[in-house]
Formats: structure tokens, C-alpha cells, sequence
């Protein structure tokens, strides 16, 4: 327990390297969906384990010789430190690397303790951190020169050559997760193996505890890629230069190349042999290793199309990582010895002890107060992070469930809204339409009815004119009024007609009342139906004598009759009689 | 085995072109058949022609099924989709013009025949010249250029020669009723846009040419 809570700074940085940097193997191969991430994700898996336990020792040497942790409460704080400075530099999306912040610890650490700083390695760590992306984009421009040239001549179909780019994506892949696994492995448990001893053996198969340590590790990377580096690979494709699966495949194996150089005993002691200065083993950043190998596709295809921002940020991150960490392992380190009482400095060298399947102890030389207290404290502050972590998934499922049952309802109230909207619209228009239509056929009624009175008024002055006629004696005179009143007549012959038209426009008007008087009163004849008619309108016996060619008193007797064809009672009026029905 | 799941594609992708190709052809006999009044044979190339267009919509439909079933090239398999979409423009506006002819049956004065039948060969050559710069593309994209400038000249032959139709039309033949001048004109309007349609195509493979060189 006390074992895992000592490792678990190492482990988280492990966890953050997976999550972050399995993007740079897999991500344009994810995020162009090439492959699937599941698929990618358990070849990164294996092949970085792979990679940390049986090539991760070199990179290792290096970081030891830079300054050697040899107390776990050290490494723990150091691994712890630039875990944290990783997170947090992530989340604010400021560059940074596992590579610069354990080198920052480190040397924080030696400056606490007072021990000396290998510079000689420090010129040797940071002139790699400016080598590697260099080098990474030579490698970058001159493999792409020549996936170009095969592409150009191969003449293959673009779909066959698909296919081949999506096994050469996996090839590659698995190369760059071994690379990374051997080089990276450094930056997450180097600092836990001058200070911890555990083997573990099963027959002739022996592990070792470095061997250990590194496949500790690199599950936790494997952890890192399978949880968290979804969501990164979807969105690495546009970062820094918008990348085909060609160029995925080049800046990959660059990547891998550069890793594996910097990481590669064997590599390092052949180059040796030929009587050349070796290579040095430093654990590299794999990321800015990427940003190099497609600054070196961007030089062949042409700078303008990088992002120089980033590149710069790269830079940057080269001073403030290193800086950040250091600064909070030196505080951190005074705050672990002070207040736990956990040594950090090699006068406390934890004894090393074999361990072996029947009998797995360990024994670290830490006094029993500090030992129990830190459980404790380790208990209640897992008790308290679980709590948080279900508070806060609780809240965030009922917010998320209130978010979306307000956004149903306010979509439902405004589909409401607008409903009602366009049918109030709509009742008005059918209201307006209809007063309208009402508006005009009264005034058409009206105008009529005038014209029938004037209709009316000439024809009484025809009647004298005709009676004028017979009075005069002259036949020449009685003739001549006799023509003109003849071409009065003729003049006015269309009257009849109107008054058809104005019966007319009425029955459209009422159609379904005449429909239902022809129904219930059969026996009805056409007049007395014109009469109804007229004072369902509302026009009075005054105004409805002269559409029926009748004298007012004529009307009122017809008026009578009709009541009595009807069988109206005495209470019953004929206005409101025809109104109802 | 390694390009089975590719094989599949690559022989849906050839056969459609050759669906384009056989389209053309057709139409190009079924316009000078229509013109030398051989009935019989006019009405066989419309029928071979609209079966043409059903064969041709259903393996454009089975190409993009394999490229997004099969995830195959995500990256341009909608440039490939709007590729084939536009080439199979051109077989819609060979039968839909074809259909015109039938339909309409325009009165075409014998002095015209030639120009017409020149100008539909030029409008089918400019559409003819997409299939290889096509086949190029998925091969040779570097290519893709020396093919497609064809089809720029016939586009331009095609317009030019549409022109003097127009004014021959318009200006040399008082004895045609103005409807029949319109009617002519529309048609020598639907002939180009096969050419036009071709144009389309060409400079979406330029396009993409481009994209496709590393």
C-alpha cells in the first residue's frame, strides 16, 4: 500500500504521458479514422511496455547520473511534481513535456539537497531537447522526399495504396509506441530506481526491480492511452499542420527513429565500435520530436503552411517546464521532509532487499508514527477524492438532466408560442378577410338599393311623361313625347337585370340559409323567399318595396301572409325568425 | 488478399466509368440517328440509354456503400462521391436530352444537320476526355493535368461552334418561324451543357489532383 502511494507520483506522470503523447503515435491514423482507436490503442499498449521494460535502461543511466534520487520519499515528491506541472500545463494548453518537467525535478532536488548537478549531462539532456526535433525533421524531410518518389512511380490504385498506408500505419505505430516506451520510461519511473529494490522470480525467470519498475510504468502509460488519449488523437490532426496518412507515416517513423536512437544501448555501443564518439541515451521529448519531423514536411512542402506559433511555444516550453518543476520540487521536497519527516536526501538510503514469490516484504526505513500517520492521511484523502468525484458526477448527471429537460421545455413552449401565433395570425386574417368581405357586399346592397329608388323616381316621371302624352291634343307633340319617353325606356331596359344580380349576390351571400329554407319550407314560393332573404340582410319594408317592384303596404301584407304560411307564433318577429334560423 | 476489400472498389469505380463512357456513345447515335430519321434506331438508343442511367445510379450507390461501410479512404472518399455524382450528371443530361429530342422532336432544316451532328461529337469528345484524366487520378495523379486540358479545348470548340449555329439560326434563315428559332437554340443549348458539365468535372479533378500530390 505504502509501496503504491510512494509510486503513484511516478504512475500518474505515467498516465499523463499516455494520454498525451499515444496521440502523437496514433493520432492522424485515429482522427482520419484510418484506424480505430481500440485497435490502436492496445498495439500502443504492448508495444510500449515492451519498449520500457527490455530498452529502457539507458535513458535511464543518463537521468541517474544527472542527479541521483536515492530515497523513494524524493523520487516521489520529484515524480509527484512534475506530474502535477504536466497536468496543469496540459489543461491550460501550454507545451510541455514529461521529459523537461522530471529533468526540472531532478534538479530541483539536487538543489535542495545540496548534492551537484552533473552539468556535463545537463549540456548533454538539453542539447538533445534542441537536437532531436532538429533531427527529427531532417529524418521527416528526406522520408517524405521518399514516400513521394514511391507514391509518384509506384502507380499503384489509390485505393491499393491505401490499404498498404494502412498496414505501413501500424508498422510504424507499434515502432513509435516501442520507441516511445523505451525512451519515455525514464521520464516515469527513472527517478524511483536508485531508491527501490524488489525481484521477483517464478522458476529460472527472474525480473528485476528496474525491469519491475519500467513495467509498472509502462502499464500506467497503457492506462493513460486507453482512457484519456481518445479525445486527444481525435483532435491532433489540425494542431500543428493539417496531415494526410502519408505524412502521418513519415512524421511517425521520424519520431520512432529519433526515440530509438536516443534510447538504443546496442545502437549507441555499435557506434562506439567504429570509433565514433556514442550516442548519447536521453530520455527526448516525443512531442516536439513530431513537431519537428512535420516542420520538416512543411520545409519540403513550404514553411507558410506552419503554424509558427507553435513551434515558438515549443521553445518556451524548453525554459518554463524545466523551471516550474524544479521551483515546486524545491519546496515540495522542504515541505515532505518537514512536515511528514520522510527523508528525501541519501543519507537515508532505503536498505535494498530481495523479495522473492513466498516471501514478499519489504522493508523501508521509515519510522512507524510516520508510516501510520501517512496511511491515514493516504485513506482519508482517497475517502475524500472519491467523495468529491461522486459529488461532483452526481451533480454534473443532474445538471446535464436539468439542461436538457429546460432545454425540451423552453423548445416546447416556443413551439407552442409559435403555434399559437400562426393561428391567432391566421384567425385574424380569416376575421379581416371575412369583415371585409361583409363591408363590401353591404355597400354593393346599399348602392344598389339607391339606384333601384332613382330606378323608381324615373319611372314615375315616364308614367307622367306617358300621361302628359295622352292629355296633349297635337298628335305631332303627342308623338314626340311618346319617342322620348320611349328612348328613356330603352336607356334604362338593363333595370330588371340588376335587381336579378342583386338577388344573386345575395343567395351567394346566404347560401346555406336558402338551402335550409328550401329544406324545411318547401312550399315557399320564389317571392316569399326573396322576402325572407331581405330581412335576414336587415333591410326594412321601406327599403325592401322597391326591390320587389311593391308598394310599403304591399310589403307589410306580405310580411303577414308569410308569418302565417310559417305558422309563427304572435311573439315570434319575422326579423329575428329569419336571423335564427 | 492484402487488396481484396480494394479490389472490389477498384472494379465498381472501372465499371462505372465505363457506364460514362457507353452513355456517350449512345447519345452521340441517338442524336445523328434522330437527324437521319432512323426512327427505329433512335428509340433503341434511348432505351439503351436510360437503362444506361439506372446501372450507372446504382453503382455510384454501391461505390459510396463500400467507401463508408468499409471505411476506405476517409479523407477524400467525398471528393471521390462528388466526382462520381458530377460524372453521372453527364449520363443524366445525355438521356435527358435524348428524351428532349423524342419528346419535342424538333424540326431541324436540313442545312443545319452537320453543324448539329458536328456539335454533338465535339460535346461528347469534351465529356470522353473526363474518363481517362479520371482513371489517371486514381493512378497517376500527376497526370491528371496533361489530361483534362482536352477537355478545356473541346469545352471551348463546343461554345464556339454552338455560336455560329445560333447565328445561322437567327440571322441566315428568315423562312423559320421564331418558335422554331427558339426551339433550335434550346437545343443546341442542351448539347453544350454536356460539355458544360464535363468542364465541371475537369476542374474538380484538377482539384483534386492537386490534394493527392504529396
Amino acid at each position: 500500500m505504502l509501496l503504491l502511494f510512494f509510486l503513484s507520483g511516478g504512475l500518474f506522470l505515467g498516465w499523463s504521458l499516455g494520454a498525451n503523447d499515444a496521440a502523437n503515435i496514433f493520432g492522424t491514423a485515429v482522427g482520419s479514422e484510418m484506424i480505430s482507436f481500440k485497435k490502436a490503442a492496445v498495439i500502443a499498449s504492448i508495444f510500449i511496455i515492451l519498449g520500457a521494460v527490455f530498452q529502457g535502461s539507458g535513458t535511464t543511466q543518463t537521468l541517474s547520473e544527472l542527479g541521483s534520487i536515492d530515497t523513494i520519499g524524493g523520487a516521489f515528491t520529484a515524480a509527484l511534481c512534475s506530474a502535477l506541472v504536466v497536468t496543469l500545463m496540459t489543461k491550460y494548453k501550454l507545451p510541455v513535456s514529461t521529459t523537461q518537467a522530471i529533468v526540472g525535478a531532478i534538479i530541483g532536488w539536487c538543489y535542495f539537497t545540496g548534492t551537484s548537478v552533473n552539468y556535463d549531462v545537463l549540456k548533454k539532456i538539453v542539447g538533445t531537447w534542441v537536437f532531436g526535433p532538429i533531427l527529427g525533421a531532417v529524418f521527416s524531410a528526406l522520408l517524405y522526399l521518399l514516400l513521394r518518389k514511391f507514391i509518384r512511380n509506384s502507380r499503384l490504385h489509390l485505393l491499393k495504396m491505401e490499404s498498404i498506408i494502412r498496414i505501413l500505419l501500424l508498422v510504424v505505430g507499434a515502432f513509435g509506441a516501442y520507441s516511445l516506451g523505451a525512451n519515455n520510461i525514464a521520464n516515469v519511473m527513472g527517478v524511483f530506481v536508485n531508491s527501490f529494490s524488489f525481484s521477483f522470480s517464478i522458476g529460472s525467470f527472474t525480473i528485476s526491480s528496474t525491469q519491475f519498475l519500467f513495467l509498472l510504468g509502462g502499464i500506467a502509460i497503457a492506462v493513460g492511452v486507453f482512457t484519456y488519449s481518445k479525445k486527444v488523437m481525435e483532435t491532433i490532426g489540425g494542431n500543428i499542420l493539417p496531415m494526410t496518412p502519408e505524412a502521418a507515416i513519415v512524421v511517425v517513423l521520424s519520431q520512432a527513429l529519433v526515440l530509438f536512437i536516443f534510447s538504443s544501448t546496442t545502437l549507441s555501443q555499435a557506434v562506439t565500435s567504429i570509433g565514433l564518439p556514442p550516442i548519447p541515451l536521453v530520455p527526448v521529448s516525443s512531442t516536439q520530436v513530431v513537431v519537428g519531423a512535420v516542420l520538416g514536411i512543411g520545409l519540403v512542402k513550404g514553411i507558410q503552411e506552419i503554424k509558427m506559433k507553435i513551434v515558438g511555444n515549443i521553445a518556451l516550453g524548453w525554459v518554463t517546464t524545466p523551471v516550474l518543476t524544479g521551483i515546486l520540487t524545491f519546496f515540495s521536497l522542504f515541505f515532505v521532509q518537514s512536515v511528514f519527516g520522510i527523508p528525501v536526501s541519501n543519507q537515508e538510503t532505503l536498505p535494498l532487499q530481495n523479495l522473492s514469490t513466498q516471501n514478499q516484504t519489504t522493508n523501508y526505513h521509515i519510522p512507524f508514527e510516520v508510516n501510520t500517520f501517512l496511511v491515514g492521511i493516504l485513506l482519508l484523502l482517497m475517502m475524500i477524492v472519491l467523495y468529491l468525484f461522486f459529488i461532483r458526477y452526481k451533480n454534473k448527471q443532474k445538471s446535464e438532466e436539468n439542461e436538457r429537460r429546460w432545454t425540451k421545455q423552453v423548445q416546447f413552449s416556443e413551439f407552442q408560442e409559435a403555434l399559437s401565433k400562426i393561428e391567432a395570425n391566421t384567425i385574424q386574417l380569416e376575421n379581416t378577410n371575412l369583415v371585409s368581405k361583409l363591408e363590401e357586399s353591404k355597400n354593393e346592397l346599399i348602392t344598389n338599393l339607391l339606384n333601384i329608388g332613382e330606378q323608381r323616381e324615373y319611372l314615375e316621371g315616364i308614367c307622367q311623361g306617358i300621361q302628359n302624352a295622352i292629355e296633349v291634343q297635337d298628335v305631332t307633340e303627342k308623338d314626340r313625347i311618346l319617342k322620348e319617353e320611349l328612348l328613356h325606356i330603352k336607356q334604362k331596359m338593363s333595370f330588371s337585370n340588376e335587381v336579378d344580380k342583386i338577388y344573386l349576390k345575395a343567395e351567394q351571400a346566404q347560401v346555406n340559409f336558402m338551402e335550409r329554407l328550401q329544406v324545411q319550407y318547401p312550399q315557399l314560393s320564389v317571392q316569399e323567399r326573396r322576402l325572407l332573404l331581405l330581412l335576414r340582410i336587415g333591410l326594412s319594408s321601406k327599403e325592401i318595396a322597391p326591390l320587389l317592384n311593391i308598394s310599403t303596404k304591399s310589403v307589410e301584407i306580405s310580411r303577414y301572409r308569410l308569418r302565417k304560411k310559417l305558422n309563427l307564433e304572435r311573439d315570434i318577429n319575422l326579423v329575428q325568425f329569419t336571423q335564427t334560423m | 488478399m492484402l487488396f481484396a476489400k480494394a479490389k472490389k472498389s477498384i472494379d465498381l469505380i472501372d465499371k462505372f466509368l465505363n457506364c460514362v463512357d457507353q452513355s456517350l456513345l449512345l447519345f452521340k447515335e441517338g442524336v445523328k440517328n434522330y437527324l437521319y430519321n432512323n426512327t427505329e434506331n433512335f428509340n433503341n438508343n434511348i432505351l439503351a440509354l436510360a437503362d444506361a442511367e439506372i446501372e450507372s445510379d446504382k453503382l455510384r450507390r454501391e461505390i459510396e456503400k463500400t467507401l463508408y461501410l468499409q471505411s476506405l479512404m476517409p479523407q477524400i472518399r467525398g471528393d471521390i462521391m462528388r466526382l462520381l455524382e458530377e460524372m453521372d450528371n453527364i449520363i443524366d443530361h445525355s438521356k435527358k436530352n435524348l428524351f428532349q429530342f423524342d419528346v419535342e422532336m424538333p424540326h431541324i432544316p436540313a442545312n443545319l444537320i452537320p453543324d448539329f451532328i458536328q456539335l454533338t461529337q465535339i460535346s461528347v469528345s469534351a465529356a470522353e476526355s473526363v474518363i481517362p484524366a479520371a482513371k489517371s487520378y486514381f493512378s497517376e495523379p500527376a497526370n491528371v493535368n496533361e489530361k483534362i486540358h482536352r477537355v478545356y479545348f473541346y469545352e471551348k470548340e463546343v461554345d464556339l461552334l454552338a455560336d455560329i449555329i445560333r447565328r445561322k439560326i437567327f440571322r441566315e434563315m428568315p423562312d423559320l418561324k421564331l418558335s422554331e428559332k427558339f426551339h433550335l437554340r434550346y437545343f443546341t443549348l442542351h448539347i453544350e451543357n454536356i460539355s458544360d458539365t464535363a468542364e465541371k468535372v475537369a476542374d474538380l479533378l484538377s482539384i483534386m489532383a492537386i490534394k493527392r500530390i504529396v
